[in-house]
C-alpha cells in the first residue's frame, strides 16, 4: 500500500499543514512531516476535506445501464470528491429486496471508486401499497439503514405512519419524497408566472409543503428519525424550522440546482439566482428538458430561502440527485422528457459557488451531516490522525467551464453546460488508495 | 422580419401591424377569379400535424397554395414516446427535404421551440399544448379591426377555459402589443395563476361575466371542454354555461356594436348557444375567412418578403 505525503495543504480551511496518509488512515498531521517512502503530493492552495458524501445518487444499475452503472457513477462520484454515494432504490427491478440491495452494493464494492451504500425502497416496486421487506434489506450484507421510494410519494398516511414505526427496530429511517400526487397530476414545472407564460401544468408548492407537514407531525406522534428529500420551496423551510424547533427528529437536504437554479431558465432566460453566473451564461432555449427536474426549479424567493436555511442549518445537507439519462430521453418535448439532472461532478462547485469558500459549513452539509445521517462510519471524519483516510482535495482557485462531452458520467445531461464554475477536486482518496489523483479518475 | 412565429410575444406592433396590412392584402385575391399569387413559387411548406385539426390545417394548405408554394401535408399523430420517431428525427428528415417552413400542431406546449432547434426554415406555431397559437391570435385582431375599424383602446373580454387555452395566450400577448384592454373572464379554477404578470401587465381578471359585458367592445368565448368537470374545475356543464355561457339575455347586455368571436369549434350549448353563435354580432365565419388571409401574410413575410 502507497504512503501519500501531502503538504502545505490547509484541512477544512485551517492554516497549511502536511498531512500523511498510510495504510488506509490519516497517519499524521502537522507541519514539516517527512516519508521518504511516501508518494509527495503538493498541496500548495488546496483545501482538504473529508470524502464528500451523497445522500442521493441514481446510479440506475440494475436497469439502465445505457445511462449510468454503478462503476460510471462511482467515477463521477470521485471526481466530485465524494468517498462515498447513498444509491436510491428507483432501479429496474427496483431495490426492494435483499437481493437487489447486495447486487448493488457488490458492484460498488467491485468498482472500489466509492463507498456505495443502497437505500431500500420503503414499498414494494415503489407501488406505495404494502411495505417492502426492510427489515431483511437491513439484514442483509449491504446493512440498508435509509429507505426511500423516491421518485414517488409514500403518499398513504397510514402506511407512512407504519413505515416510520417499523425501521426504529433497526434505527431506520424514512427518506421522503414529499410530493402530493394529487396535486401534481400531469405537473411539469413550478406553477406559477413562468408555467402560465409558458402553459406547462403546473406543480405547487403546496404539494410538497402539505406533505412535509403531515410527515413531520407523523414522526413526531411516533417518535421516528424521518428525512426529506430535495427540499425545494420557502414554505417548506418554515415547516423544518418549526418542527426542528419542536424537537422533531427531522432532517432534510437541498440539493445544487435548487441552490443555484430558478425556473426562468425554462422560459431561456438566464435569470439565475448566482448574479457572478449570470453573465457568462444563458440556456441554450426555451423548453429544453435538461432543467426539467422532479421537485422543479422554483423561484428566486425560494432559492434565496433555501440558501439562509442552508446556512442557519434548518436544512443539514447537500445532496446531488443526481439522475443520469440517456439522451433520447432529454433530447425531445418538454412534458415527454424524464425528470432529472446530473449532480455528483459539479456539487462541491456550485456549494463554492452558493457558500463562498466558508469550508467548515461545507465540510458539515456535504460531508459530516450526510455520513451521520446514513450512518456510514468512517465517513465524514476531518482527517485527523488514525481516521479513515477519506478525504479530498480542491483546489478552490481554479475554474472550469462544464463541457457534457467530458463527464464521467454516461449521461449527459448537466444543466450547467457552458458555465463557468469555480473549484476543482484535484484528489479523492477511499480509505487511503487515490480514487481521483490530478483531477484525473485513477480507474 | 422575424425567423420564427412561436409565440405572440414574438410579435412587436410594427411586425403585428404589418402583417395585419398585408393580410388585407391577401384578402384580395380570395374575391378574384383565380385565387393564386406566384409569391411563394418553388418554396416548400411542411404541415406538421401531431394532432386532429382539420380547420387549422386546411387554413394553412389553403393559404401556402394561394401562395404557390408546394405543400406536404405530415401527419404525425401519436407522441413521440408511444410510437414512431423523435421529434428530433422527424426534423431532421424535414430539413432533408429542403422544407423552407414548418407549420407545426402539436400537444406538447413547447414542441415548436424545440423544433426551431433542429431545422434551419422557419417555424410557425400552429398551436402548441395549451401554450400559445399565435396565427389564431392574428386572425382575430384582424377580425376586430376589420369589424370596429381600431385595436388600440378596445376592450375585449375573453371568456371562458384559460387555463388550457392556448389562443387566450396568444390573445392576451398580441392584443396588448397592439394597445387592446383585455379581461380574463371565467371560473378561479380556469384563469392560471398570476396570468398579468405572466404575460401582459394591464390585463384584468373577472369572474363575473354579467358585470364585463356591459362595458366591452369584443367579447370572445373560448372553447370548453365538458370533461374538465371531472376534473372538479366546475361542477357540471350546466352550472358552467349559466355562469359563463354566453346566451341570447347576456348578449343583450353587451353595447350596441359589440361583437361575438369564438375560435371554433364551438360547443354550442356550453359556452355558447345557437342564438348567439347565428347572431349578426357573430364573427365566427369571418374568422375562418380571415385565417387564410392572415396565415398568408405569415407564410409571405416569413418565407418570401422583405428578408429575401
Amino acid at each position: 500500500m502507497t504512503a501519500y505525503l501531502i503538504t502545505s495543504v490547509s484541512v477544512v480551511g485551517a492554516a497549511p499543514t502536511d498531512l500523511l496518509i498510510r495504510d488506509g488512515v490519516v497517519a499524521e498531521v502537522g507541519p514539516g512531516l517527512s516519508a521518504p517512502d511516501a508518494t509527495v503530493i503538493d498541496g500548495t492552495g488546496l483545501v482538504a476535506l473529508p470524502g464528500l458524501v451523497d445522500l442521493h445518487t441514481h446510479l440506475r444499475e440494475p436497469g439502465r445501464e445505457d445511462a449510468e452503472t454503478v462503476e460510471s457513477g462511482s467515477r463521477a462520484a470521485a471526481l466530485g470528491g465524494y468517498t462515498a454515494v447513498c444509491a436510491m432504490a428507483n432501479t429496474s427491478p427496483v431495490a426492494d429486496t435483499a437481493g437487489v440491495v447486495e447486487q448493488v452494493w457488490r458492484l460498488g464494492r467491485e468498482a472500489g471508486l466509492a463507498d456505495v451504500q443502497p437505500i431500500g425502497a420503503v414499498t414494494v416496486g415503489l407501488a406505495g401499497e404494502r411495505l417492502a421487506e426492510l427489515g431483511a434489506m437491513a439484514d442483509s450484507a449491504a446493512r440498508v439503514r435509509i429507505f426511500s421510494d423516491d421518485g414517488h410519494c409514500v403518499a398513504d398516511p397510514k402506511l407512512m405512519r407504519r413505515a416510520l414505526e417499523y425501521v426504529k427496530a433497526f434505527d431506520g429511517i424514512i427518506a421522503q419524497h414529499a410530493e402530493e400526487p394529487r396535486l401534481t397530476e400531469g405537473a411539469q414545472m413550478h406553477e406559477g408566472e413562468v408555467s402560465t407564460r409558458l402553459g406547462l401544468i403546473g406543480w405547487p408548492a403546496v404539494a410538497e409543503e402539505a406533505i412535509i407537514a403531515r410527515d413531520v407531525l407523523l414522526a413526531e406522534h411516533v417518535g421516528s428519525r424521518l428525512h426529506v428529500c430535495h427540499v425545494s420551496t420557502a414554505g417548506s423551510v418554515e415547516v423544518l424550522r418549526h418542527a426542528k424547533a419542536r424537537g422533531v427528529r427531522v432532517t432534510a437536504e437541498v440539493t445544487p440546482h435548487h441552490l443555484l437554479l430558478t425556473d426562468e431558465v425554462v422560459s431561456g432566460r438566464s435569470e439565475l439566482a448566482s448574479p457572478a453566473l449570470a453573465n457568462n451564461w444563458s440556456p441554450a432555449g426555451a423548453y429544453d428538458p435538461v432543467f426539467k427536474v422532479n421537485p422543479p426549479l422554483r423561484t428566486a424567493a425560494d432559492v434565496a430561502a433555501l440558501r439562509a436555511a442552508l446556512a442557519d442549518g434548518v436544512l443539514d445537507v447537500i445532496a446531488t440527485d443526481h439522475a443520469p439519462h440517456a439522451v433520447e430521453d432529454k433530447e425531445c418535448e418538454w412534458a415527454y422528457a424524464r425528470p432529472g439532472m446530473l449532480g455528483l461532478e459539479t456539487a462541491l462547485s456550485i456549494a463554492l459557488d452558493v457558500l463562498g469558500p466558508q469550508w467548515d459549513l461545507i465540510a458539515e452539509r456535504m460531508s459530516r451531516a450526510p455520513a451521520r445521517i446514513a450512518g456510514l462510519a468512517g465517513h465524514g471524519v476531518d482527517p485527523a490522525p488514525g481516521v479513515p483516510a477519506n478525504l479530498t482535495l480542491i483546489d478552490p482557485a481554479a475554474r472550469r467551464t462544464i463541457e457534457p462531452a467530458e463527464l464521467a458520467s454516461r449521461s449527459r445531461n448537466t444543466p450547467y453546460a457552458r458555465m463557468t464554475l469555480p473549484g476543482r477536486i484535484v484528489a479523492t482518496f477511499l480509505r487511503g488508495e487515490p480514487t481521483v489523483l490530478d483531477g484525473k479518475a485513477v480507474k | 422580419m422575424i425567423r420564427h412565429l412561436l409565440s405572440g410575444a414574438d410579435l412587436d406592433a410594427d411586425t403585428a401591424t404589418e402583417i395585419l396590412d398585408t393580410a388585407a392584402e391577401m384578402a384580395t385575391v380570395a374575391g378574384r377569379e383565380i385565387k393564386k399569387l406566384p409569391a411563394l413559387r418553388g418554396r416548400t411548406v411542411v404541415n406538421l400535424f401531431y394532432e386532429d385539426s382539420t380547420r387549422t390545417r386546411i387554413s394553412f394548405e389553403a393559404a401556402a397554395k394561394r401562395l404557390s408554394a408546394d405543400v406536404i401535408n405530415f401527419s404525425a399523430k401519436g407522441s413521440s414516446v408511444t410510437k414512431g420517431e423523435s421529434l428530433k428525427d422527424t426534423a431532421l428528415t424535414l430539413q432533408a427535404m429542403g422544407a423552407d417552413a414548418v407549420v407545426v400542431r402539436h400537444p406538447a406546449s413547447g414542441a415548436p421551440h424545440r423544433l426551431a432547434n433542429w431545422v434551419d426554415g422557419s417555424v410557425v406555431n400552429a398551436g402548441d399544448g395549451t401554450h400559445e397559437h399565435p396565427t389564431q391570435a392574428l386572425l382575430d385582431a384582424y377580425t376586430m379591426r376589420a369589424r370596429l375599424g381600431r385595436l388600440a383602446g378596445l376592450s375585449v373580454a375573453v371568456v371562458g377555459d384559460v387555463l388550457h387555452s392556448r389562443v387566450a395566450r396568444s390573445n392576451v400577448l398580441l392584443l396588448s402589443t397592439l394597445g387592446a384592454k383585455v379581461t380574463l373572464v371565467g371560473p378561479p379554477t380556469l384563469i392560471p395563476v398570476d396570468i398579468a404578470a405572466a404575460l401582459a401587465p394591464g390585463t384584468d381578471v373577472s369572474y363575473d361575466l354579467d358585470s364585463v359585458l356591459p362595458n366591452v367592445d369584443v367579447v370572445m368565448m373560448l372553447r370548453v371542454q365538458r370533461e374538465r368537470m371531472n376534473d372538479s374545475y366546475f361542477p357540471s356543464a350546466r352550472e358552467y354555461a349559466r355562469r359563463y355561457g354566453l346566451d341570447g339575455p347576456r348578449m343583450r347586455r353587451l353595447p350596441e356594436h359589440a361583437i361575438v368571436m369564438h375560435p371554433g369549434p364551438m360547443n354550442r350549448g356550453m359556452e355558447i348557444t345557437p342564438e348567439v353563435a347565428d347572431s349578426p354580432r357573430s364573427t365566427i365565419v369571418e374568422q375562418v375567412t380571415n385565417g387564410v388571409s392572415v396565415r398568408m401574410a405569415v407564410l409571405y413575410l416569413l418565407l418570401g418578403g422583405n428578408n429575401r
